[in-house]
């Protein structure tokens, strides 16, 4: 058995947390908190420069052609530097959405700029509250242009274009809904930016008037692409949940180390040790739920819509867990702008939502659990 | 990353998997494969005489305790291929309850600090199952502070005179010898007055009476020392040592990799597929859903755990401390599931007996187990200040004992 991730892979990880120590300091974070600037544009273009954006795409199109392994440990780094660019959306989701559905002309035009840092990507699937569902999705789509409103969408104030999951059908199953790609700098489309949870990630509503798009994957197929999307989706942020859920933690135990009170260091009294035990207890099954998430990704598994959810649940779990706790262990401290604890704080309740609640994935691994115990 | 063995991991699988083949009791295969959760009872048959008849067979073939060198009655194993064996030997491993405490603990601490004469002589006993070991550490006012221990061992001439009470020692009744720790020096801060010494459970002045436990059950025991004489020879390690002694049966005791522990999700997860409620079945209810999920993903979470530290394992590398979380987690998972397993059942759930609304009482029979488990081996407590201390580095507790001569230790509360 060799369930851990190869020299190479490790090696990679270690350039990765090099790289972000270096470029993607607290600092520089606050600088997109603070709303200065919507992301760090140099970090991404580093992160092109290094190979980072394109690793799990094929050399043909411009990428490094390496696998999802390899995308899984430049994930793990990337929430642990808490790295203020539009990676999850574009990498995760337009990028793996190209993958899964594109055409050969889509992916020749998409993923060598994504590759290359020259394009930012994002799916277009929420409107309004809610989670993921084909009942959900209500933006028309007729005669080759799109009308009505998304939100959240992800990083969609920067995206250049947006994978759009638009209804063609009325029958209320699955094959209703159709995906498109969508130009977001076309005529038709109005983008506003929206306040949220973490500012380091933004958040928007797009309206599509109009809207010129072409097809991504055959007509009524959206949902069962989206799926896909989703559960690859859910290991990659699983990976940023435990580099994050790491990152806490850690800075709860340095400053109970650091930090006296009645004379002693606060990490010397049980209720703080106890408390930062148990944050360790979940991120390490976080860790091995997510591994077995990056096993059945990087093989196309038939496990994977288990052991997506799976480590989507375990990984959204510990880092709210950790965030939370981290930000008690620091006490008043903690409640300051100052200290860097509300960042993850922030980072991980939004991370929570982003591909659906909790709930929404607790309820989809209980169905393919039984998915599996009925075959 | 995959789930393969190596070609040599293959070979060896392939070898284990036709001994057990061939001789293990398939006549115990069912029963031992419902049995998932606590001790094991054979409906029909004495569990140590079935288990020893195991052992035994076992170690003629070259399948007990394989981890040990081949000279005390091992196969000089790597770690790796002790797990294959594990996962191989499968239900039956179940079997060999009464000789865990010994080829985990005793045996390895025989193993560090025994002479020679010693480990030739007991060892190989002890790995055939020939002769069951107990350990004699916890008593009633030492339990996660165990270097509190008030058992008093007095030298007189060649000889040790022990007198004192220990408590919680599984398999004390059927045991042939046991490893007992006990203070000589009453004078010197607690850690530094101990002493181990290994014993004949039949010697005179040995008294074992069985515990009746909260749950109802008999399956561990008090042991009394009344004047009982101990051969100097018997000591393991030197006089005051015990305590350097003690740790390294208690690191073994948290080294078992790959023994999968009870966690109860499969025994939920079945319950809630088939319970019907007044809207429906229990696994449609979204809470109950929430509830599983959560479940879920702890028990997946400790299964691939394992499977790192066995990958580690295999590439012949020290597992990382994240094993340790294994009993931190299932103990507290088993009595979360039990109670809200009869909570689903309503008022029914307050019977004991073997109802069907209850499905024969195992979660109520797991509700009143489950304190054991989140006690014996290490308390939840002690746990997390492990994991605080030796995985996270944090400062280790303040102990206003530490230098106070035992004797001048406070005894009572108020």
């Amino acid at each position: 058995m060799n369930f851990d991730f190869s020299d190479d892979q490790k090696q990679l990880r270690d350039q990765a947390r090099k790289f972000l120590t270096e470029k993607c300091s607290p600092k520089a974070v606050r600088v997109v908190l603070d709303g200065k600037a919507p992301y760090d544009k140099e970090l991404w273009k580093g992160l092109a420069e290094m190979g980072f954006l394109g690793v799990a795409i094929p050399e043909e199109f411009g990428g490094a052609g390496a696998g999802h392994l390899e995308l899984c440990v430049i994930a793990e780094e990337m929430g642990r530097a808490n790295a203020p660019v539009p990676f999850s959306s574009t990498v995760y989701l337009a990028a793996e959405a190209l993958l899964i559905a594109g055409s050969d002309a889509q992916k020749k035009k998409w993923l060598p700029a994504i590759a290359s840092g020259d394009a930012i990507g994002t799916l277009a699937l929420f409107e309004g509250k809610g989670n993921p569902a084909p009942k959900a999705v209500k933006l028309a789509a007729a005669n080759g242009v799109l009308n009505g409103v998304k939100k959240p969408v992800p990083d969609g104030a920067i995206a250049d274009f947006a994978v759009v999951a638009a209804r063609t059908g009325s029958s209320g199953r699955d094959g209703d809904t159709s995906l498109f790609l969508v130009d977001l700098k076309a005529a038709g489309v109005e983008v506003k930016n929206l306040t949220n949870l973490d500012p380091t990630r933004g958040q928007a509503e797009i309206t599509f008037k109009d809207a010129k798009a072409e097809p991504l994957g055959a007509a009524g197929e959206g949902w069962s692409i989206l799926s896909q999307v989703l559960d690859r989706a859910a290991v990659l942020c699983a990976f940023e949940q435990v580099g994050g859920s790491d990152r806490a933690l850690e800075m709860g135990r340095d400053y109970a180390l650091d930090r006296i009170a009645f004379g002693r260091q606060i990490g010397s009294f049980q209720a703080v040790k106890h408390m930062l035990a148990d944050m360790y207890v979940l991120a390490t099954l976080a860790r091995s739920n997510s591994y077995y998430g990056a096993w059945a990704l990087s093989t196309n598994a038939a496990e994977l819509p288990e052991a997506a959810a799976a480590a989507r649940i375990s990984a959204t779990q510990a880092f709210q867990h950790c965030a939370k706790n981290n930000i008690q262990v620091h006490g008043g401290m903690g409640f300051t702008w100052e200290f860097d604890c509300h960042m993850y704080y922030r980072r991980a309740n939004a991370m929570a939502l982003g591909l659906g609640s909790l709930t929404y994935w607790e309820d989809q691994l209980i169905d393919r659990m039984r998915k599996k115990n009925a075959a | 990353m995959n789930f393969d063995d190596t070609p040599q991991e293959a070979a060896f699988r392939e070898t284990a998997r036709k001994w057990v083949d061939a001789n293990a009791p398939k006549e115990f295969e069912q029963e031992l494969s419902k049995s998932s959760l606590g001790r094991i009872r054979l409906a029909k048959h004495d569990m140590v005489e079935v288990g020893k008849a195991w052992q035994k067979k076992k170690a003629e073939g070259g399948w007990a305790c394989l981890h040990w060198p081949k000279e005390y009655g091992g196969r000089g194993a790597t770690p790796i291929e002790r797990v294959i064996w594990q996962q191989e030997e499968g239900v039956y491993g179940k079997l060999t309850q009464p000789f865990q405490i010994g080829e985990g603990m005793c045996g390895p601490t025989v193993m560090a600090w025994g002479s020679e004469d010693a480990k030739r002589r007991y060892l190989p006993k002890l790995a055939s199952g020939e002769e069951i070991w107990c350990q004699l550490f916890s008593e009633p006012s030492a339990g996660s502070d165990v270097a509190g221990l008030r058992t008093r061992a007095e030298k007189k001439g060649d000889n040790w005179v022990v007198n004192g009470q220990k408590i919680w020692t599984s398999g004390a009744h059927y045991s042939d010898y046991g490893l007992l720790i006990a203070r000589t020096d009453p004078n010197v801060p607690k850690h530094k007055g101990l002493t181990m010494f290994f014993l004949d459970m039949k010697s005179s002045g040995v008294e074992v009476r069985p515990i009746k436990q909260a749950n109802g059950m008999q399956e561990f025991n008090e042991v009394y020392f009344t004047d009982v004489v101990i051969s100097d020879s018997q000591r393991l390690g030197a006089v005051g040592e015990g305590w350097s002694v003690s740790l390294t049966t208690l690191m073994n005791e948290r080294m078992s990799i790959g023994a999968r522990l009870a966690t109860g999700v499969p025994e939920m997860f079945e319950f809630c597929s088939n319970l019907m409620l007044e809207d429906g079945l229990a696994i449609d209810d979204p809470a109950v859903r929430s509830k599983l999920a959560s479940w879920a993903v702890k028990s997946s979470g400790l299964k691939y755990t394992s499977y790192r530290a066995i990958s580690a394992l295999s590439k012949g590398e020290r597992p990382g401390p994240e094993n340790s979380i294994g009993k931190l987690v299932s103990g507290m998972m088993l009595q979360d599931i039990a109670t809200y397993a009869m909570d689903l059942q309503g008022a029914a759930g307050v019977l004991t007996g073997s109802d069907e609304e209850t499905v024969h009482g195992q979660f109520q029979q797991m509700l009143l187990s489950s304190p054991s488990m989140r006690i014996a081996g290490g308390t939840d407590e002690i746990l997390r200040n492990i994991i605080a201390e030796r995985v996270l580095g944090l400062p280790g507790d303040i102990r206003v004992d530490k230098d106070v001569p035992y004797n001048k230790i406070p005894t009572k509360g108020r």
